[in-house]
């Protein structure tokens, strides 16, 4: 992976130095909240529910072992013994105080990590896809580029108070694994006819309040024009992207009030002055980045292991483990593994502290001492030799980490929700609980097969509903109680869609029942091997709206006894939610 | 005597800022003799009477667009843009545009929410020149211009990326390196 150099290593600590000192400016009051919350955000730091929150940034996804064990340090030392891995790849730690995030940052910068860009409206945190590298449909793989684009938007001087916030996201396979058609820019490296390497860009793409799927700008961006053309991309939206309302700032709004066409002639009619430029990459950066992402040394492995199959035929366990969680790798002789952080009872995309020295561990002794986190919010060794599939198996069972349940109903996508974010109206990780420890029956969920299920909190869609198979929203109420819409008929990756909402809402206890009659409809629909989606799509959303909607839903005996309700006196500090 | 930071220090500052108030209108405010920086729309309405003065100065709001001034760029002895808030980032692009694309060559002054914490990516886009708020300290506001030493992306300070300025270290431990 990438290694900075002195450049990088003194960029970032100048930041931790810059940073301090605006902490120091803000508790001495020199600065005002009001003018310090751009500076903190631009820091990935907010303010939630119980204290600071802090957003550190895994560029494109990729950590090392040593990294994560620094996660696991801060996780003790200054949080509450856990983090949570985000939609975008990223770390969230919950419960921070103000005058310790400087020494944060600060120890972050000492292994190459920072949390630069990952909130505020400038260009964010890069994302691409989890199997770079690794997978056997990649055309290009795009850890290079998402590096160098990291560089280039690191402190962008004229991008950092864009209208609204930035996101880009980079694939490099033929299946989209990074969902580029919904961020702002979408870029999927691809070979033309020639075999020379460029991007077909996507822009406007984008969840929240209003849905898009982006629109194709241009169907081929030579590699040493990907730079420019994302600036001019970016000069163009930030002078004419919308101000006036924070709703209709994201660059999907503009593009939608130009139109593809006139939107593609303004960005590059800028271009045309750029092009060929000193801003243009060159071949010799290409290759230095790219020197740090080459193939580990891979030994030469026979593709099938007898011991794997002689181990599957006598437990199911690891049968059913290597069949959900165990991807083909393009090397013989080894996978790609997905750690679960979804065992049914947890909150998705919480790890604590004890369970990322674990897998930093597993990294190191397995995976050539690489990590990386899916966008899915589950981790990924990319480098295991077949042969160890089952040691490493053993050893992750006990860290609870072997849920066989990758891109399954219980394999939910969920935002933090009202118990930490102040912008949610319903509280989302509880929720996701509720329904996967419905869902828990193994047989039952392999015979539903693949299927994603993505809860938000509220509109801002950080849960990424609108691309799920099954999305749920906690929406707004005057009566501040928790609702929730369900929609179906989303999808990401190549035929990506955004989903429609089924009705009126429903009550945290009913969503569970709602899912069940959705999932009843499917069953009985579907076409053999045909998936949740493929049948929406098929038969449309009238006979699973017509089912949800057909009989009343019996109160949960639970529901009185508030079994699953988070409960206050859970938490030391004072449990608020201006929303309930 | 207002205080300005201008090319990297602090020096005291003879010109004033005309802006419209509410009643008045571009094509007759008066426009004070002297050195007054005036915004774009009494320029375009008075220009046959102000183009001959000795010294005069322009501004723009967030939402102009400094081709406007095409042509007459040579004019002026300053151009400021306005920043009505620090969080409207279009002051940024337009300062780009008229430093690379229209060739302004003279004073460009960031005028209005102007903030220490801001002043790094001003000067890189192209201002030379910042009129932070009176009630700052200015000797703290200039501390901005300098948070960081290097950069990596190409600005209109900068015309080299990194990686074109610098013979920067690839992976020694990949194979074939």
């Amino acid at each position: 992976m990438y290694r900075y150099d002195e450049y990088d290593q003194q960029i970032v600590d100048e930041r931790v130095r810059q940073y301090r000192d605006q902490v120091r400016r803000r508790l001495s009051g020199e600065l005002t909240e009001q003018e310090f919350l751009p500076l903190r955000l631009q820091n990935g730091l907010y303010m939630q529910i119980h204290g600071y929150m802090l957003r550190i940034a895994v560029p494109y996804g990729l950590i090392s072992a040593q990294q994560m064990r620094m996660f696991a340090h801060l996780a003790r030392k200054y949080d509450r013994g856990y983090g949570h891995f985000t939609t975008r790849q990223n770390i969230q730690f919950n419960w921070l105080k103000l005058q310790d995030t400087p020494d944060i940052l600060a120890d972050l910068a000492s292994v190459q990590m920072h949390g630069i860009q990952t909130s505020g409206n400038c260009v964010r945190n890069i994302t691409s896809d989890e199997f770079a590298g690794v997978a056997q449909d990649e055309v290009v793989d795009p850890r290079p580029y998402a590096e160098i684009l990291r560089q280039w938007s690191t402190f962008h001087p004229e991008f950092a108070y864009l209208p609204r916030k930035f996101k880009i996201a980079i694939s490099g396979g033929k299946e989209d694994r990074a969902a580029i058609y919904a961020h702002d820019i979408g870029l999927a490296a691809i070979k033309n006819a020639q075999g020379e390497v460029g991007f077909r860009v996507v822009v406007g793409g984008g969840l929240g309040r209003t849905p898009i799927i982006g629109s194709e700008i241009c169907e081929f961006v030579p590699w040493q024009h990907i730079l420019t053309y994302v600036e001019s991309i970016l000069r163009i939206y930030n002078q004419y992207g919308r101000r006036d309302n924070k709703y209709k700032a994201r660059i999907k709004i503009l593009v939608k009030a130009l139109g593809i066409d006139e939107f593609k002639r303004q960005v590059e009619a800028d271009w045309a002055d750029l092009k060929d430029g000193p801003g243009t990459l060159t071949g010799e950066e290409v290759d230095r980045v790219a020197s740090f992402f080459t193939d580990p040394v891979y030994e030469t492995l026979p593709d099938h292991d007898s011991k794997l199959n002689e181990f599957k035929a006598d437990s199911r366990s690891f049968s059913n483990w290597l069949s959900r969680n165990v991807k083909p790798h393009r090397v013989p002789g080894y996978a790609i593994v997905v750690l679960s952080l979804k065992k049914p009872g947890d909150a998705p995309g919480d790890a604590t502290a004890e369970q990322m020295d674990f897998v930093a561990d597993l990294a190191d002794r397995y995976s050539f001492g690489e990590l990386r986190i899916t966008h899915k919010q589950n981790l990924v060794l990319a480098d295991v030799r077949q042969k160890d599939l089952i040691s490493l198996w053993q050893e992750a069972s006990a860290q609870e980490l072997t849920t066989p349940n990758i891109g399954m109903l219980t394999d939910i996508i969920s935002c933090p929700g009202a118990e930490f974010c102040t912008l949610a109206n319903a509280r989302s990780i509880p929720l996701a609980k509720l329904i996967a420890e419905r869902f828990e029956n193994l047989d039952y969920l392999y015979d539903i097969g693949e299927i994603t299920l993505n809860i938000s909190g509220c509109v801002n869609a950080c849960g990424q509903h609108h691309i799920g198979n099954i999305g749920i929203t906690g929406v707004e109420k005057k009566d501040h109680d928790e609702w929730y819409q369900v929609s179906i008929g989303g999808a990401e990756g190549n035929d990506s869609s955004i989903s429609k909402i089924i009705g009126p809402s429903f009550t945290f206890h009913q969503v569970p029942e709602v899912i069940e009659r959705l999932i009843h409809v499917y069953l009985r629909e579907r076409f053999e091997d045909e998936s949740f989606i493929s049948t929406v799509r098929r038969i449309g959303h009238t006979p699973f709206k017509e089912h949800v909607y057909a009989t009343d839903f019996v109160a949960q005996e639970d529901e009185a006894a508030g079994k699953h309700v988070v409960l206050p006196a859970q938490y030391e500090v004072p449990y608020y939610s201006p929303r309930f | 005597m207002d205080m300005i930071i201008k090319n990297k220090a602090i020096v005291a500052d003879d010109w004033t800022v005309l802006r419209l108030q509410e009643q008045e209108k571009p094509e007759n405010v008066i426009v004070a003799a002297g050195k007054v920086i005036v915004p774009l729309q009494v320029w375009q309405a008075q220009r046959a009477a102000l183009q001959d003065r000795k010294e005069i100065g322009v501004w723009l709001a967030s939402d102009e667009r400094p081709e406007e001034l095409k042509g007459d760029i040579e004019k002026f002895s300053v151009i400021a843009v306005d920043f009505p808030k620090f969080s409207d980032g279009r002051g940024y692009s337009i300062a780009f545009n008229l430093r690379a694309r229209l060739g302004y060559s003279g004073e460009l002054r960031a005028i209005g929410d102007v903030l220490r914490d801001q002043l790094f990516y001003l000067q890189r886009v192209g201002f030379d020149a910042f009129a932070p708020h009176p009630d700052r300290k200015i000797e703290d506001v200039i501390k901005g211009l300098s948070d960081f030493s290097e950069v990596y992306q190409t600005s209109f300070d900068q015309k080299l990326p990194l990686f074109r300025r610098v013979q920067r270290k690839a992976n020694e431990a990949a194979p074939g390196q």
